[in-house]
């Protein structure tokens, strides 16, 4: 896969279509990867199965409040601040880099490090969209220890965590980032090239831009950019069940925070039909579930990622407004998410939804 | 008696409320200089209502001026740019993201200076004199007149911004100083990105502003004058001087709130067929629903208030071709303001939806004979296509399939000869081809409140009571009388993961104007 600075439209949208909702505003993330690429430097994606065995590799990523980061961005020093310091605690550099969520900004990141330092970015992340807490990721399912872990703040300064749950990695770095201000860098799950390739979801940088990509062409086409996408995603090596699972206008949001999260719902009326039942979708920091009536027609782990109607822009939980019109579109997610492990670590009940997991194509089999 | 007048790139309207009506409308030609158009069309308006200078007790301008400059790169200054707020915000420089033809014109004079503050409110780092000094004198040194000035949070404590700001004032007397604060919300890059606009055109201002002020000196008009604002309200005219960037989308805001005047609807659609295109937005309580995405202005991000709005290329001056399929199509290619020496009811030799519009049977326009011999089923055809194409339109800012109202605004009216589908009622109000210069007329005073608030501490509903006050006080400051200052919108946005219950609350308020009042 080859990244070039004409693909940074398409990449960051496909990213955020994978954020699902949060993640952050891919935007910033963008303008760095394009002030790197025309300082001249290169990205050197690699397909996971290229990744040596014994390689060291480190998921790079941003931690915090996207509305922290409207006011202040990223910094790349810190970023290889973040890396250096993760290194000496490891005794060895790193061999590559990788995502530990290829949705909203931290799609980027880890590619601007990559462009900065010369090393690989293995194309993989640790669960193929967006999740709120750090345990959330295929590489904790399948054994692998976020620690050691590092977190650095805009002066550059460390915080060197080494401890042995992952859950408890997750309250500390909770309590760090508040303490820092709302926003911080982080790498995070060191690992070997073997790990990665037995924990990692594969793809995903890929599939972000194609999935931007695909926006693109149907737009350009005047097709629905919608339904482009969605035989874009139904009609890969790897097929997805994707399907529209609501359109209309939003009629009603509700916000709340609580706990260090963003929980909420909203309502989308269909269009011209003030009787018929709305779909609600309930989210935390990402959109978790839709139903209708006591239907469910979406759950987590499956993404659910709510689009402009008319231009397929994805839209965030913190954006969406009253009134949008918008398309709510259900997307699977790959066998490796949906692991009784997985389930349970990302499955409805780890969001305190008192159900099952029933994936979307038999929900809504489109 | 109040006179709105609108200058846009071709023409410059002018139109006289009195009780409640148009007493008076005209349009004449732009003219380079701005103010002898604008005087113009005043006398023009004044002399057709047969009322003195003195009896006006109340003028809005409303301007495209501003934005085509933008767009255009004309008369831009080169601007020295000042950011407080390291060590953040290091990765990302000033103008990132701006085409390389406009920073060739704004320069590359970039001041880095530590400070800013944090979410809290706590300082990213203490403000530090000697650097702003130092950057002072380097301004002094390039001898560059404008500056922009930004910093971390600046939405939530201007403190820094305004610290910086006197430094310089102080060091180099006579400097324009424009603050983010001052002109953007919550998005530091895009708050900057305003700044830096409005820094760039504050020359520019100076002279427009001044040439509509020494215009109404020559009509001997003394009322009030104010310029309208992105969101439909206004600002008083020295304020657009000092926030030209203000006034950038004014002018679809402005025909969109003289439509609802000359219709009486709060809650429409509005189709404003100039031209070249057609713009369609939405009308809600009798304001423009307000887009959430971010725009590009001249190649920059923003995000202004600006209205939500979908335009096609339709107008009346679009070419008409049949294709090779046997379709015919109507525009985007335009003759634009050339429609009245090149359409053929105009005596020339280019087949434009204005002719089509003639030859389907619309009168008043031009010399019907001249498309007598137009093949009637190509007129048939482009008939369909253009009705086709407004229906396609207002069906994409719907936010339901029920048939809305919708008014027709605009020269390019004339091309709607038939019951659109989709469309409850037509309202084709009269002096709808000057809607803008009515708008403007029109226009309220607007305030707005946006920061953080810990829903934890005070509560919600204090917290929400207190974001109603500070607009409510940000439009009386602005000029609103308090009595008719109502809150207009109150969007919260939750802080994810911050402590206490953060909680982003935007209010407005608009109102009239106290002036209005009084007179």
């Amino acid at each position: 896969m080859q990244i070039t600075i004409n693909d940074l439209i398409d990449f960051t949208r496909g990213a955020a279509f994978l954020g699902t909702g949060g993640g952050g505003d891919p935007y910033v993330g963008r303008l760095l990867l394009k002030q790197e690429m025309e300082n001249g430097r290169t990205i050197n994606i690699i397909p996971l199965e290229q990744v040596a065995d014994e390689a060291q590799v480190v998921p790079i990523a941003a931690i915090g409040a996207p509305s922290v980061m409207l006011e202040r961005a990223p910094k790349i020093e810190a970023l290889e601040k973040a890396l250096s310091v993760l290194e000496e605690k490891l005794g060895r550099k790193a061999d590559a880099l990788t995502c530990i969520e290829s949705g909203g900004i931290n799609a980027t990141l880890p590619l601007i490090l990559a462009a900065r330092t010369g090393l690989p970015i293995v194309d993989a992340d640790g669960m193929g969209r967006a999740f709120p807490e750090l345990q959330m990721v295929t590489f904790n399912i399948y054994g692998l220890k976020a620690s050691p872990f590092v977190m650095t703040n805009d002066r550059c300064e460390a915080v060197t965590f080494d401890v042995e749950s992952n859950h408890f990695a997750e309250q500390l770095a909770r309590s760090t980032v508040m303490a820092m201000a709302g926003a911080a860098h982080l790498a995070i799950y060191p690992m070997s090239g073997r790990q990665l390739k037995q924990a990692g979801v594969p793809g995903t940088l890929s599939l972000a831009l194609d999935i931007g990509r695909a926006i693109a062409a149907a737009r350009r086409g005047r097709a629905d950019p919608v339904q482009g996408l969605l035989d874009f995603l139904s009609g890969m090596t790897e097929p997805r069940h994707a399907v529209v699972l609501a359109e209309g206008k939003v009629v009603d949001i509700s916000r709340e925070t609580r706990d260090g999260f963003n929980f909420g719902r909203v309502q989308v009326q269909p269009f011209g039909d003030a009787g018929a039942l709305p779909a609600e979708i309930v989210f935390r920091n990402e959109y978790l579930t839709v139903k209708q009536g006591a239907e469910f027609l979406a759950m987590v782990p499956d993404l659910v990622c709510v689009l402009d109607a008319e231009t397929a822009e994805p839209i965030t939980t913190e954006t969406l407004k009253y009134g949008a019109r918008v398309k709510v579109v259900g997307v699977s997610v790959p066998p490796v998410m949906r692991t009784g492990a997985a389930l349970a670590t990302f499955g409805p009940r780890a969001f305190g939804i008192d159900s099952d997991y029933r994936p979307l194509e038999g929900l809504v089999p489109g | 008696m109040r006179i709105g007048v609108d200058v846009g790139g071709t023409n410059t309207d002018a139109v006289i409320i009195h009780e409640g009506r148009v007493i008076a409308a005209l349009k004449t030609p732009t003219t380079d200089d701005v103010g002898t158009g604008v005087v113009l069309a005043i006398r023009g308006v004044l002399a057709q209502a047969g009322v003195p200078p003195a009896a006006v007790t109340q003028v809005t301008i409303g301007t495209t001026h501003f934005t085509n400059a933008f767009v255009e790169r004309r008369r831009l200054m080169e601007v020295a740019v000042l950011r407080l707020s390291l060590p953040s915000n290091t990765s990302v420089r000033p103008m990132i993201d701006w085409p390389s033809d406009l920073t060739a014109v704004i320069g590359d004079h970039i001041y880095w200076a530590h400070g800013g503050y944090e979410f809290d409110g706590r300082e990213i780092a203490p403000f530090d004199a000697a650097e702003i000094e130092a950057a002072a004198r380097d301004i002094r040194r390039k001898g560059l007149r404008h500056v922009a000035i930004s910093c971390a949070f600046s939405p939530i404590n201007d403190a820094m911004e305004q610290r910086a700001a006197a430094i310089l004032r102080d060091m180099i007397p006579g400097l324009h100083v424009t603050l983010s604060s001052e002109v953007g919300r919550m998005g530091i890059i895009e708050r900057e990105n305003a700044a830096i606009m409005n820094a760039a055109l504050s020359s520019m201002s100076g002279t427009v502003v001044g040439a509509f002020r020494s215009a109404l000196q020559k009509l001997s008009i003394s009322a009030p004058f104010y310029i309208s604002q992105n969101d439909g309200t206004i600002m008083a005219a020295d304020h657009v001087e000092r926030f030209p960037v203000l006034t950038f989308a004014s002018g679809l805001t402005n025909s969109m709130r003289g439509a609802a005047w000359l219709s009486g609807q709060q809650d429409a659609i509005v189709v404003d067929i100039g031209g070249t295109t057609t713009d369609v937005g939405v009308l809600s309580h009798g304001y423009p629903r307000e887009t959430s995405m971010a725009i590009d202005v001249g190649g920059v991000r923003t995000n202004f208030r600006m209205p939500d709005l979908h335009s096609i290329g339709l107008g009346g001056g679009s070419l008409v071709t049949r294709q090779a399929d046997g379709s015919v199509t109507v525009g985007p290619r335009s003759v634009g303001y050339d429609l009245i020496t090149k359409g053929m009811v105009f005596g020339g030799d280019i087949l434009t939806a204005t002719d089509i519009a003639v030859a389907a049977g619309r009168g008043g326009i031009g010399d019907r004979s001249a498309v007598n011999g137009l093949d009637r089923a190509l007129v048939a055809q482009a008939v369909d296509t253009i009705h086709a194409m407004v229906e396609a339109a207002i069906d994409r800012m719907k936010t339901s399939a029920t048939a809305v109202p919708v008014i027709l605004v605009g020269g390019g009216g004339v091309l709607v000869s038939r019951p659109l589908s989709g469309v409850s009622d037509l309202h084709v109000p009269e002096h709808a081809d000057v809607a803008n210069a009515i708008g403007a007329a029109m226009a309220q005073v607007g305030g707005e409140a946006d920061r953080i608030h810990f829903y934890d501490r005070v509560g919600r509903e204090a917290a929400l009571d207190n974001a109603k006050q500070e607009a409510v006080a940000a439009a009386t400051a602005a000029g609103a009388d308090p009595a008719t200052v109502r809150v207009m919108e109150v969007e919260e946005t939750p802080v994810a993961y911050m402590p206490g219950n953060a909680v982003r609350v935007r209010a407005k308020a608009v109102g009239d104007l106290a002036a209005i009042i009084a007179a």
